[in-house]
């Protein structure tokens, strides 16, 4: 055994207590710039709340697009690093939305929202974060019960099961005899949301956190094996069940967060709304970033939500310039220049934007060394 | 006895909506026996088809308007295929999954466009519409038609299929893509034949299907078209007889259940058959076993 492979093996040298340090500072050197820009983004959007009108679009933008980031993100672990192809997202986000609704409503508002239903029968509050983890538990644990037989399938077997066990959560939900706990098909509604444009981004900044720990983990490996292929990495060893249950399990955790957090910026809940084509939303947000890209698919959720709630409202307007009345502009137009747009990307840049490249500090970092080396450079001569 | 005679009216509903469904989920398990690709905007062209209805009636007399709503549903299947399926046919089964997604969304958002989301009435087609009473219960005749027309349909189809040359070819393909394509099938123009029937039959269904619930909205053709296609997963995937029998007993066991009051899961009771049916038996009643080669 060389003197090398002792050290590793616990024992304090002082060598090694020094390469530690040197470790740990290196890790703050080389992420310093990712910190600051963190630090930096809570900050300006911290001033722009102080500056521009609460009312203004921006915020809109910015909260959706957080509370979408996450959910995409948590679809692509699953479709993009795992392979499975799931259309389940809109039904854990309807359960991890209830768990939230139901357990934060005010105690004194409950004879209003629960009008129907005597008040319901949850006779308690849980603080808000509680209620957030509750939320991701809650679609957990129906996921890992619905993975336990649909996780057997293949590709699209997998995704029409999913998909249906979607609607029937929806209906589930619905469901008169069961409106004392979550109000039957009317809405819930008083329970604490955010005011701050912060909240969503701290809430999505560290679920994404999480979940790109968890990529690079070994875990995180051993899913993009099974992605890359099945029979060879159950032949490296892999457990496919364990690992794909795990996959499913924890990409609804974090589609039940979001639901929550819908829940909360969008002040009302209602089963009604969570139907399979809010599934194929968050799925085409995820295409477009590019299978396989955490940063892409934060990207392209802000970029589609940017889009459809703000950029192209123009198109949903008739508009004259002078007498002329614009051609084709009329309410729902912005929607069908959305899906041509999506339409062009799915057929032609199959990557995605980012294809399963991400964004890292460091390739900005080189990206403007290039750039400002060759500009010293020209300078010197 | 007593059990038929008070649930005649929705076994009969039953009956109808199942033949519905069976024309649409032809469609489907045709696209998917030959190109293994669950057609998502198949259910969406169904929906046009209602609206091409509604749009050319307003214009034209009867002998116009219905061969010409089944001439554009043609027409958009053949474009759908052409445009978003065929680039993609060597790209990965999710791509194409995908684009068939993304294809529905866009179709959904035109309908939306063209009716600025309100509920079109639907045209009253003569004679199909009237009420006649079979038993104690009263419907329109459209109810016994859709059977008799779906069978007659389907008969057509099983013979086209095993005694023309086209369907030889779609056989071969179902069969095996690529030596089909290495004996000199013309797969492209094999593939647009398939997506031109089901179109057709998607059509025909929408006439009769619409007859029957009178209103056309963008999402009619969603759930409708979700059903059709676990129908065909039902019957097993690639089967025209088992897709047919499958949308029969979905239709008939849903109508059932809205007639015991529990209209809220009449939509779930029939995803819930999909996932016992893909635990128990995934080939479905008719499906021929496929083993996996590695």
């Amino acid at each position: 055994m060389s003197e090398k492979n002792r050290s590793l093996n616990g024992v304090i040298t002082p060598q090694r207590k020094n390469e530690f340090f040197k470790s740990v500072l290196g890790f703050i050197r080389k992420n310093w710039v990712g910190f600051a820009l963190i630090a930096a983004m809570f900050a300006v959007i911290f001033i722009l709340e102080q500056i521009l009108p609460s009312s203004s679009m921006l915020f809109v933008v910015l909260k959706k697009g957080a509370i979408y980031a996450l959910v995409a993100v948590s679809m692509n672990l699953l479709n993009g690093f795992t392979g499975l192809f799931s259309l389940g997202q809109a039904g854990f986000m309807l359960i991890g939305s209830y768990t939230y609704a139901i357990f934060t409503i005010p105690l004194e508002a409950r004879d209003a929202v629960y009008q129907y239903f005597n008040g319901g029968i949850i006779k308690f509050t849980v603080p808000v974060p509680v209620a957030l983890i509750m939320a991701g538990l809650a679609a957990a644990i129906f996921a890992y019960l619905i993975g336990l037989p649909v996780l057997r399938l293949k590709s699209d077997y997998l995704a029409i099961a999913t998909l249906g066990f979607a609607e029937i959560i929806r209906a589930v939900f619905q469901w008169d005899k069961l409106g004392p706990v979550t109000n039957g098909s009317n809405l819930l509604k008083r329970f604490p949301s955010f005011s701050s444009t912060l909240y969503p981004f701290f809430v999505s900044g560290i679920c994404i956190t999480i979940i790109v720990l968890l990529i690079n983990s070994s875990y995180g490996r051993a899913f993009k094996a099974i992605r890359d292929d099945e029979i060879a990495a159950e032949a490296m060893g892999i457990n496919l069940a364990k690992h794909k249950q795990l996959s499913f399990t924890i990409s609804s955790f974090f589609a039940g967060v979001g639901g929550a957090l819908l829940a909360m910026y969008q002040t009302t809940v209602q089963a009604a709304a969570f139907k399979s084509s809010m599934t194929y939303e968050i799925l085409l947000i995820v295409v477009i970033g590019g299978i396989g890209s955490v940063t892409g698919s934060i990207l392209s959720s802000f970029l589609f939500i940017a889009s459809s709630e703000w950029w192209l409202r123009f198109l949903d307007d008739e508009t004259y310039i002078g007498s002329f009345r614009v051609p084709l502009l009329a309410s729902g137009f912005r929607k069908v220049v959305f899906s041509i747009v999506i339409m062009i990307v799915v057929l032609f840049y199959r990557q995605g934007i980012m294809g399963t490249k991400e964004i890292s500090v460091d390739a900005i970092l080189r990206f403007f060394r290039k750039l400002f080396g060759k500009e010293s450079r020209e300078e010197a001569a | 006895m007593e059990f038929i005679n008070t649930n005649l009216p929705y076994i009969l509903a039953g009956i109808s909506v199942g033949g519905q469904y069976a024309l649409i989920s032809i469609g489907y398990t045709m696209v998917y026996g030959i190109l293994r690709l669950i057609n998502f905007a198949h259910g969406d062209i169904f929906m046009v088809a209602g609206f091409a209805m509604v749009y050319l009636s307003a214009t034209s007399p009867l002998y116009i308007s219905i061969p010409f709503t089944i001439i554009i549903t043609v027409l958009l299947g053949f474009v759908v295929e052409r445009v978003a399926y065929k680039p993609l046919r060597s790209a990965p089964r999710m791509s194409i999954m995908i684009s068939a997604i993304g294809v529905s969304y866009f179709l959904q958002n035109c309908a939306w466009y063209v009716t600025s989301g309100l509920a079109k009435q639907y045209p009253k087609i003569p004679w199909i519409g009237d009420s006649i009473s079979i038993g104690s219960a009263t419907t329109k005749i459209v109810t016994v038609i859709t059977p008799i027309l779906t069978f007659i349909l389907v008969i057509a189809l099983v013979l086209l299929i095993k005694y023309t040359k086209i369907g030889m070819a779609m056989r071969a393909m179902a069969k095996d893509f690529e030596t089909s394509q290495l004996m000199g099938v013309k797969i492209n123009s094999v593939i647009s034949f398939t997506f031109i029937i089901g179109s057709f039959l998607a059509a025909i269904g929408s006439l009769l299907y619409f007859t029957n619930y009178t209103t056309v909205t963008p999402i009619a053709g969603a759930m409708p078209g979700l059903k059709a296609f676990v129908a065909a997963v039902f019957g097993g995937i690639g089967s025209i007889p088992g897709a047919v029998i499958g949308a029969f007993i979905i239709g008939i066991c849903e109508n059932i259940i809205k007639g015991l009051g529990w209209t809220t899961f009449s939509d779930a009771f029939t995803f819930a058959l999909l996932i016992i049916i893909l635990v128990a038996k995934p080939t479905g009643l008719f499906g021929e076993k496929s083993t996996d080669k590695v």
